[in-house]
């Protein structure tokens, strides 16, 4: 079994902070990371290497920086590790990327057939969920977004049966491979890699494509360009008019502050009082 | 999306493609699974009835499904939510929902009537669909929105999103590009008025498609056992805690108050990550949306991404030990104190006051 | 760079290349031969050497022994070398230069030292002494101000470029040992994860769990460290340099001692970087544990004093961590080589708390270590105690062991005698105060007054001792 899988490198959110003068994001020493999403389709891709034999690729698209993303993927278990990087991929929006990463795994699968597509749920930093249907689309698999479980998985009647969350409840499916996989969070925890699997990944040569490498043709498909999304600005949200009225009570206690707070949202909210009561009867 | 943060005004004044120009309409993608309508799709139609004023375009809901009274129920009550019209795609494949077929028959409906906006809940199915129509037509997708508004100089679709994991805000335009797509998370616009009399046009389209055609199939559908699992995005009172609590221990005291106040227990995404609650009891950009009467954030400093997912409540209440958290910019009560200390006496004190209440009242 | 041709595939017109780990990104017929050797001792997970920790001491030792052409393999349990690091931070050239000696060509570097400042700080005040030379400014420059971030991360490029396999995220939980007790390897915290080697260099840290296991080291004794936090500043490089009156790369040194440290055993830094600052205080941990105040509560404090606070003034607090700093000097030093393995830098105690050198000793004694080990492998000499001892020796016919046994009562001198802490920093300032404030007293009344202050605390006869314990302490 061959599987790609799509991973981004991408700052670690929870530490990115913005001036409180400036206004401008703060990224010094914010560490970069692998999108946590994606950690659960390389798992699950290392699974069925790890059922079925087979090989893991990882591929990203992102500048020189995402190296690290990759090598770290290779230090999980993955098999080959592919950097896809071009100037002209700057600025792109998902429709982009889903572009350049499709020509890649297309290109990849004239070396060597691919089985399987993984992506994660969504990254971090754009939180949109897109690339991985854009792929699947592009590359005409079969999607499955979602998926929570793979049941059961068929490589000579080349048949998959996954579970996938839909609201309300689950969807059992069964399609074709190859297909696109998006996993789901939680749906797996990731192994510690091996020894020989961290020696493979400070040693083995990480393979880097170019546009044209890639296999990529329409250059207006690419970065800025093909990108229909326009970020027109960025800001702060407007501060409300009126700040938090500010509960204080001089030199009281914990019991004279609780109960000036309750207070005053009765005085100024009778109708979340009356909630309140309602749920206590 | 697209990583440049400078402020651009937009280029391109009035070059829109003559072809593209002609695309008019806006149009709300009515989410169903098994014979229950999803609502975010009236929650759409009534932010799309908004879009579609400011424009002087008809707003249209979008259907598909199985033949049948349950769907065209659907259509009847796009209409009575707001929209003029209802288009309706009636097909066997389309009883379940799985992506080859509905993206199928969206893509056609699309290019067929061609409409400027279309939108579509955040939601599973949503978003499996959105991300796989937009590929297929080739065209901009922006998904979850907080705000939907026209933009008056070229009648684009501004979409307003939070972006660096959820610090900051912007606005993401479509400009050369139709239709303009947008997913928006449930709860996050406020359910419009159903108007019982309304009713509108329903516009059939077939889908040449059999099931031979379609690789994928459903097996099965396992409904989710939603007993004793979190109902956040529909309580009414929610209380919330963050990372100030200090230690997963001390989240049992917001248990404690939610108990009192027969509420529902929400936390902010770092607490979550942590593994103190269950990822169900996230709220904010990436967690649920909420918009209780009444919510108590503790311990929660308040950063955008956790705003988005509630800032809609009735009244907000923030209790944090730094003056300056960014919550009390937009609570409407605050205390600054220690959430230890606080929480308890809190609960007591509202204990006392709803065993009053219940007495007199 | 080369192209990668596979059977099969049509040529590439683009520009498909082979990233190589930077050890073989040279063509230089050396360095391939060595890339080949560590991919045979990876495979067969047996290396001629394995360092323990990636810090200074670590990347020295791992550095020289690389160049050498040995194979060597780096672990290090943090994310990146240098994540579990902390350091003031100042950079002494000379340890550098002794095993990079174009270090400057390439190294983050912040400011040259050219100013260094000694405080002894009362509550509302301090009293200090300033040595500013121009001569600082001839280059080649002797102490910089760095950022112990961008250096590791420099210093572990260098590390890699010279031929060591290095491997973040790995813990060492134990040292391999033969029947005769030998160490022959390590054991590391991954499946399959025993790795061998003829000698193992433990450079893990003040905290080193790996001595103390393996028995080489006792359980660290509070009065033996320091527990010291520090906060980094960001303001704008005009400000920094205007602040401190210093032209561009400049850099000052603020030395402090006193109140600051509530009564406890300690001292406080302020180091002028490019557009930061660093500041910070350490105690002796007993004295903490004894005490029961926490190191943030004493940098609040210390930040908050009137002649410091102006300093950190619209500046952006971006980065706080906390570490332990060993202080017990020469008579904490454990037994530092064994069979088939050495100890360097901090895990060896090597710190000169007075002068606050620790990182150059860690280069130092990594370095020294490694060229043990080289001589050793060029006379095909077995990794044996006796003669690893050569490393001792080479140590003790060094500055290291001299400075260390010369400053080896002064933390017991410390420990016991507080009043240097307060007494003294509180009279001095005060004496100070006196003199320097025109009130119509005469000067004689003052001086009276100041020594009649100093008898009273002290008596003449503890004035006496003092001065005595102090000068025994440095000869």
């Amino acid at each position: 079994m061959h599987s790609v899988v799509c991973i981004k490198q991408v700052p670690d959110s929870a530490q990115i902070r913005i001036h409180p003068v400036t206004n401008t994001i703060m990224r010094q020493g914010v560490p970069a990371i692998i999108n946590p999403y994606d950690l659960f389709a390389l798992e699950e891709a290392l699974r069925l290497k790890d059922r079925f034999g087979g090989k893991v690729t990882v591929i990203s698209m992102g500048p020189s920086q995402a190296e690290p993303a990759l090598r770290k993927a290779l230090a999980y278990g993955a098999d080959d590790a592919i950097l896809i990087t071009d100037k002209s991929f700057a600025g792109a929006d998902t429709l982009a990327t889903s572009y350049v990463l499709a020509a890649a795994i297309r290109q990849i699968a004239r070396e060597e057939p691919v089985d399987m597509v993984f992506t994660g749920k969504q990254t971090i930093d754009g939180d949109t969920a897109q690339v991985g249907p854009g792929v699947a689309k592009r590359l005409e698999l079969q999607l499955l977004t979602y998926v929570s479980r793979i049941v059961s998985v068929d490589p000579d009647k080349r048949e998959i049966v996954v579970e996938r969350r839909a609201e309300g409840g689950v969807q059992v499916l069964r399609t074709a491979l190859p297909c696109l996989i998006t996993m789901l969070e939680g749906s797996n925890a990731m192994r510690f890699g091996t020894m020989p699997d961290l020696f493979r990944a400070a040693l083995h040569p990480l393979r880097q494509w170019d546009r044209t490498a890639a296999g990529i043709e329409d250059v207006t498909k690419v970065g800025l360009k093909g990108s229909p999304t326009i970020v027109n600005k960025v800001f702060t949200p407007t501060p409300r008019a009126t700040r938090a009225e500010m509960i204080t009570v001089d030199g009281g206690s914990s019991q004279d502050l609780a109960a000036a707070l309750i207070a005053r949202m009765g005085t100024l909210f009778p109708q979340v009082e009356k909630e309140l009561a309602k749920r206590a009867r | 999306m697209s990583e440049a943060v400078q402020t651009r005004k937009s280029r391109h004044k009035g070059e829109l493609n003559p072809r593209l120009a002609a695309y008019k309409g806006v149009w709300v993608f009515i989410e169903h699974e098994r014979g229950q309508a999803h609502s975010v799709s009236w929650e759409l139609l009534g932010e799309g009835r908004k879009l579609a004023d400011l424009l002087g375009v008809e707003l249209a809901g979008v259907v598909l499904g199985a033949a049948g009274e349950e769907t065209r129920r659907f259509c009847e009550e796009a209409n009575r939510y707001g929209a003029d019209q209802c288009y309706l795609m009636e097909n066997e494949v389309l009883r379940d929902y799985r992506n080859d077929p509905f993206t199928k028959g969206l893509t056609e409906l699309v290019n067929t009537y061609q409409p400027e906006i279309l939108l579509l809940g955040a939601t599973t199915q949503g978003r499996d669909l959105a991300g796989s129509v937009a590929t297929t037509l080739q065209t901009g997708l922006t998904a979850d929105c907080t705000a939907l508004t026209i933009d008056p100089e070229n009648r684009g679709l501004l979409a307003t999103r939070p972006t660096f994991g959820g610090s900051l805000l912007c606005t993401i335009v479509t400009l050369n590009y139709r239709p303009q797509m947008a997913t928006v998370r449930p709860r996050v616009m406020a359910m419009p008025e159903r108007d019982v009399n309304r009713s509108g046009r329903i516009v059939e389209h077939p889908l040449a498609l059999a099931e031979d055609d379609i690789i994928t199939k459903v097996l099965e559908f396992i409904a989710d056992d939603s007993r004793g699992k979190p109902q956040l995005p529909f309580a009414e009172v929610i209380v919330a805690g963050g990372r100030g609590l200090g230690k997963p221990e001390n989240f049992q005291l917001i248990r404690d108050l939610a108990e009192v106040l027969a509420a529902e227990v929400g936390a902010s995404r770092p607490v979550v990550q942590a593994g103190w609650v269950e990822p169900d009891r996230q709220v904010g950009q990436s967690g649920k949306t909420v918009r209780p009467k009444l919510y108590i954030a503790v311990g929660i400093s308040g950063a955008i991404q956790h705003r988005v997912g509630m800032e809609g409540a009735d009244c907000i209440i923030a209790i944090n030990n730094d003056p300056n958290a960014p919550i009390f910019d937009f609570a409407h009560l605050g205390i600054v104190g220690d959430a230890l200390t606080l929480l308890p006496v809190l609960t007591k004190a509202f204990r006392q006051k709803l065993a009053t209440m219940k007495q007199t009242g | 760079m080369r192209e990668m041709v596979q059977a099969g595939m049509p040529a590439q017109a683009g520009n498909s290349q082979t990233i190589q780990t930077e050890m073989t990104a040279s063509a230089d017929n050396a360095q391939a031969i060595q890339a080949a050797k560590l991919a045979t001792a990876a495979s067969a997970q047996k290396f001629d050497v394995i360092v323990v920790g990636a810090g200074p001491a670590g990347n020295a030792a791992a550095y020289t022994l690389a160049k050498a052409g040995l194979a060597v393999l780096q672990l290090e349990r943090g994310e990146a070398p240098g994540s579990k690091n902390v350091q003031g931070a100042i950079l002494y050239s000379d340890a550098l230069e002794r095993i990079i000696p174009d270090f400057r060509d390439s190294a983050p570097l912040e400011r040259h030292i050219i100013e260094q400042r000694m405080w002894v700080l009362d509550d509302e005040s301090y009293i200090g002494t300033t040595f500013r030379s121009n001569d600082f400014n001839k280059p080649p420059h002797n102490r910089y101000t760095i950022i112990r971030a961008k250096f590791d991360k420099w210093f572990s490029k260098k590390v890699r470029e010279a031929g060591a396999l290095v491997i973040c995220e790995v813990t060492v939980k134990e040292l391999l040992r033969s029947k005769q007790g030998k160490v022959i390897g390590v054991e590391v915290d991954r499946e399959h994860g025993k790795i061998y080697a003829e000698v193992v260099i433990l450079a893990d840290g003040v905290n080193s769990t790996l001595a103390r296991k393996a028995g080489f080291r006792e359980e660290l004794k509070p009065k033996d460290v320091a527990l010291a936090v520090k906060e980094i500043h960001f303001l704008p490089r005009d400000v920094v340099e205007s602040r401190f009156n210093i032209g561009k790369d400049e850099g000052v040194v603020i030395e402090m001692l006193g109140k600051i440290t509530r009564g406890m055993m300690g001292t406080g830094f302020l180091y002028a970087n490019k557009d930061s600052i660093s500041i910070g205080v350490g105690c002796m941990l007993s004295d903490f544990m004894a005490q029961k105040t926490t190191p943030f509560e004493l940098l609040e404090r210390t930040k908050a004093h009137p002649a410091i606070k102006p300093l950190l003034q619209g500046g952006e607090m971006k980065e706080y961590s906390a570490h332990l700093i060993p202080e017990g000097g020469y008579h904490a030093i454990p037994q530092v080589y064994g069979d088939g393995w050495l100890i360097v830098g901090d895990s060896g105690m090597f710190v000169n708390a007075v002068h606050r050198e620790g990182s150059n000793l860690a280069m130092t004694t990594g370095r020294m270590a490694a060229e043990t080990v080289i001589e050793l492998y060029a006379a095909k000499k077995a990794m044996t105690a006796g003669n690893l001892a050569a490393y001792k020796q080479r140590l003790n016919g060094s500055f290291v062991m001299d400075d260390m046994k010369k400053y080896k009562n002064l933390p017991d001198i410390f420990h016991t005698n507080k009043q240097f802490f307060t007494t003294y920093p509180e009279l001095l300032n005060r004496s100070a105060y006196t003199m320097l404030m025109v009130d119509g007293e005469g000067k004689r009344a003052k001086e009276n007054a100041i020594f009649n202050s100093f008898r009273e605390r002290r008596t003449l006869f503890g004035m006496l001792g003092d001065a005595f314990k102090l000068w025994r302490a440095i000869r």
